[in-house]
């Protein structure tokens, strides 16, 4: 074997070693494994209803949830602005027009009983002290809210576009500003509501990836023990549409760079056939 | 008086002795033929570093220095709207980490072939110059684009200059030019990064260059070559026998095929696999009230900070944080003074050299490891094997004088 | 002609001398043109008014850009007059909220009452003392001065001196 292949193996195992060592090894010992996003949202229970009464549903609404969300579907405008919603509560409280396309029936029966273990805040909210916006209505019952869902249902959009979800999930608090999207809710009433402003979600596909906003959104304690955030209970597809709008946002160029990185790659193996082809040329004479 | 000239190259070379200037520095300029494809170093080096230049200009156009745009020109101006704009930023990014890979490689070659004395030394000061320039130019740029790991590496790293006794505090003041890594501070490193530095390196490359005039390159056997001889016997068409070849073309041919081979790796780096180069938390826009919770240099630092890191006990009346500056600082210096570590003249190829070929695996066996926990958390027994790790590459260079006699010696009893 | 060449050597010498002083004086600008500004150093203090303050609660300053801790500790008596000093009968401890081993920001765990870094599992307690974890020391004191009820960061007052001196 010549000195040139000894030279070159002995180059890779080396840089090898060093890559495998800084990124695969060192990357999951600081960020260790979690375990995967849980549509089904299992640590939850006794939120199952078969009830399907919109009629009765749209009643129920009327009289316990219309003081705080509007339904925009249904020609139901919020009571309170956006700014005296944001001081009076905290953070605004949503328009339910896509409800049923963001959570599940189980979610929606389970975090309208007890907001506050729904979405994972007991650290935040002790009941007593600070109390959750939203009061628990564990006291309609599961066929109740399981009516209000169904009245929910009927007006859910056909087509919900990645951005729309987007949102109705999460433009209450997060900024996106390389999308111009600004949160409903002042960052003045938000800091006050969640101890800090919630971050601008322009580059977060580049900071986090993926993966990590999958399992990230479907349980922020997961990866973040403590932090404020909700675990907002997204169904499996609203989440892949929010993803995508939030990789949308901050690598617009994804497409490009895949298609030409091709195209570069063939460019640079062109190249060297032809500048081997012409040193094998110029060192046979000497040689 | 001028000639009258026909041509263009006649009527340059009446004023310029282009004719001249190309043998010189070209056609007649000797390389040995006994080498290998890691004597391509430099050339990919020239070459890198053309790279950064050109996608440098670029990316300055557009980029701004201050605390409340530099973050936005970079990862939405450059990253979103100007044309091919990401494409810069990933060429500039990657080749900067990759710059260093072949800059080390570059390194070992010569410490493997003992191209760095008997009359080579200002080849190897020059280039540890560079080497240290370059990571200065590596610091400062890796500032610009204003997210946490510019920030917090800018804060970690030049908080290092409060250990220097006495007047530290004010140092650090002084080098941020306010209290904590501000404008000032982004503001003086974008000048850095963008002139000083770049006109230095290019400085010091020109003396790289010239010093090997006199020394001539070094060949796979250390072999001493009579570079007048056997440029003659070149010239007079001996050339199979001859044991040099011209820089251009037959050298250069060489090179040409390794950088292009060379840039199918890089491509692949630059288009599908870049976030090695371009840290993730970094994409997080600076914060001075919130640290990220992992905070590391990039890859190419990691052995030094590791060996800053593995003391992390106090000595003495010396503190832990005064005995890892020392033992950076020594870090530093080492590589620089192996030709006067170094006690055996003669110039052999490590596998020749039967104690400094352990010691050459040896250190880059260390290096790996502490390049590797240089990155993770400095807790619990990662603590200890940065102490050991680091230990070792100290006591390696101290042994370096001993090891090299020992092998001189029995090279005389052969 | 040997005196005519020392003459040349004199001259020379302070042709060199005079250049010197110019280059020196060029070095000496340009050093001070990398000072911070006087705008930078003038607002390096920050004042806080502790009237308001709530018994047992953590207030988080930005002074020179790090984060303040002013901890009002819920108590009338100082125990640890190392750490601690009293404001108009409420006694409080100032530190910098940056923890000694990599400079992280540790949070304050109010049930508990110690800080705890997220970073690298370090622990303080109220005072700033390292209690648990790599951190090599407590809580570092920013020079500060008490005048009534206002804290103000920077400037080197009675009671910081206190809780700095030796012995």
């Amino acid at each position: 074997m010549s000195t040139d292949w000894k030279a070159l193996i002995a180059v890779v195992v080396v840089v090898a070693a060093i890559y495998i060592g800084v990124e695969p090894y060192a990357h999951s010992q600081m960020h260790p494994a979690v375990p995967p996003a849980d549509f089904e949202f299992k640590d939850l229970k006794d939120n199952k209803s078969p009830s399907e009464n919109a009629k009765n549903g749209k009643e129920l609404f009327a009289n316990n949830c219309y003081a705080c969300h509007g339904v925009a579907s249904d020609s139901l405008p919020p009571i309170m602005d956006d700014e005296t919603a944001a001081s009076a509560y905290g953070v605004v409280p949503p328009d339910l027009s896509d409800a049923t396309f963001l959570y599940s029936k189980e979610f929606f029966i389970s975090f309208v009983k007890n907001p506050t273990e729904a979405s994972k805040l007991a650290h935040k909210f002790d009941g007593k002290e600070k109390v959750f916006p939203m009061p628990n209505y564990d006291w309609l019952g599961n066929d109740a809210i399981a009516d209000i869902y169904a009245y929910l249902k009927t007006l859910e959009p056909k087509e919900v576009s990645n951005r729309q979800a987007f949102v109705s999930a999460c433009a209450r608090c997060h900024d996106v500003r390389y999308s111009s999207i600004t949160s409903l809710t002042p960052d003045k009433d938000i800091e006050e509501y969640m101890g800090t402003v919630p971050p601008d979600l322009s580059t977060m596909i580049l900071s986090r990836g993926g993966k990590y906003l999958a399992e990230f959104i479907n349980d922020p304690q997961k990866h973040l023990d403590g932090t404020a955030m909700p675990r907002v209970g997204l169904s499996e597809k609203a989440q892949e549409k929010v993803i995508a709008f939030i990789e949308k946002a901050g690598d617009p160029k994804k497409e490009e760079r895949e298609t030409l990185g091709i195209r570069f790659i063939a460019f640079a193996l062109i190249l060297s056939v032809v500048a081997w082809v012409w040193k094998l040329k110029i060192w046979r004479e000497v040689h | 008086m001028v000639k009258e000239t026909d041509n263009l190259i006649d009527w340059l070379d009446e004023r310029l002795a282009v004719k001249k200037l190309v043998k010189v520095l070209m056609t007649e300029y000797w390389v040995p033929k006994n080498v290998n494809f890691l004597w391509a170093m430099g050339a990919l080096l020239v070459t890198l570093f053309s790279v950064l230049f050109i996608s440098g200009i670029v990316l300055l156009m557009y980029y701004k220095p201050d605390v409340n745009l530099a973050f936005d020109s970079v990862n939405y101006t450059i990253m979103h709207e100007v044309a091919y704009g990401w494409l810069f930023r990933n060429v500039h990014a990657v080749s900067a980490s990759v710059i260093f890979l072949i800059m080390y490689i570059h390194m070992f070659v010569g410490i493997y072939y003992g191209s760095y004395k008997s009359g080579r030394e200002m080849i190897w000061i020059s280039g540890m110059l560079l080497f240290f320039i370059f990571s200065a130019e590596a610091f400062s740029g890796y500032m610009l684009p204003w997210g946490q790991m510019s920030y917090w590496a800018a804060q970690v790293i030049t908080n290092l200059f409060g250990g220097i006794p006495i007047i530290g505090d004010s140092l650090v003041v002084w080098i941020r030019g306010n209290f904590f890594v501000a404008d000032a501070t982004l503001t003086r490193f974008f000048m850095l990064h963008v002139v000083l530095l770049p006109v230095v390196i290019m400085g010091i490359i020109v003396l790289h260059f010239y010093s090997l005039r006199v020394p001539h390159v070094n060949n796979q056997d250390g072999e001493e070559v009579d570079f007048d001889k056997e440029a003659e016997k070149y010239m007079a068409g001996k050339v199979k026998e001859a044991k040099v070849v011209p820089f251009w073309p037959v050298f250069l041919s060489k090179d040409f095929a390794v950088i292009s081979t060379f840039l199918v790796f890089f491509f692949y780096l630059v288009f599908f696999h870049y976030s090695f180069a371009l840290d993730p938390i970094n994409f997080d826009p600076a914060d001075n009230m919130k640290t990220p919770p992992h905070i590391y240099p990039e890859w190419y630092f990691l052995w030094s900070y590791e060996v800053m890191r593995g003391f992390f006990f106090d000595i003495g009346p010396i503190s832990a944080f005064d005995v890892g500056l020392i033992a950076f600082g020594f870090a530093n210096v080492a590589f620089l003074l192996i030709p006067f570590l170094d006690k055996d003249k003669s110039i052999r190829p490590a596998h020749k050299r039967p104690l400094f070929k352990i010691w050459y695996i040896l250190l880059i066996v260390d290096l790996v490891i502490l390049t590797t926990y240089g990155k993770l958390p400095p807790t619990g027994t990662n603590a200890y094997i940065g102490f050991v790790a680091a230990s070792v590459f100290i006591l390696l260079f101290v042994m370096l004088p001993t090891i090299t006699r020992r092998d001189a010696k029995t090279k005389g009893e052969e | 002609m040997s005196v005519d060449k020392k003459r040349r050597d004199f001259s020379g010498m302070l042709l060199g001398g005079v250049a010197l002083v110019g280059g020196a004086s060029v070095g000496y600008g340009v050093k001070s043109a990398w000072d911070p500004l006087p705008s930078v150093m003038s607002a390096g203090f920050t004042t806080v008014d502790m009237s308001k303050a709530k018994a047992g609660k953590l207030y988080v300053v930005e002074w020179r850009g790090k984060p303040i801790f002013i901890l009002n500790k819920n108590k009338s008596s100082v125990e640890d007059d190392k750490r601690e000093f009293t404001i108009e009968g409420n006694t409080y401890s100032v530190m910098i909220g940056l923890c000694t081993h990599l400079g992280c920001i540790p949070a304050y765990i109010e049930k508990n009452k110690k800080f705890k870094c997220a970073c690298h599992g370090g622990e303080f307690d109220s005072n700033g003392m390292q209690t648990f974890g790599p951190p090599p020391r407590p809580l570092d004191i920013p020079p500060f001065k008490v005048n009534g009820n206002i804290i103000t960061l920077g400037e080197k007052g009675e009671e910081y001196n206190k809780l700095t001196s030796k012995a």
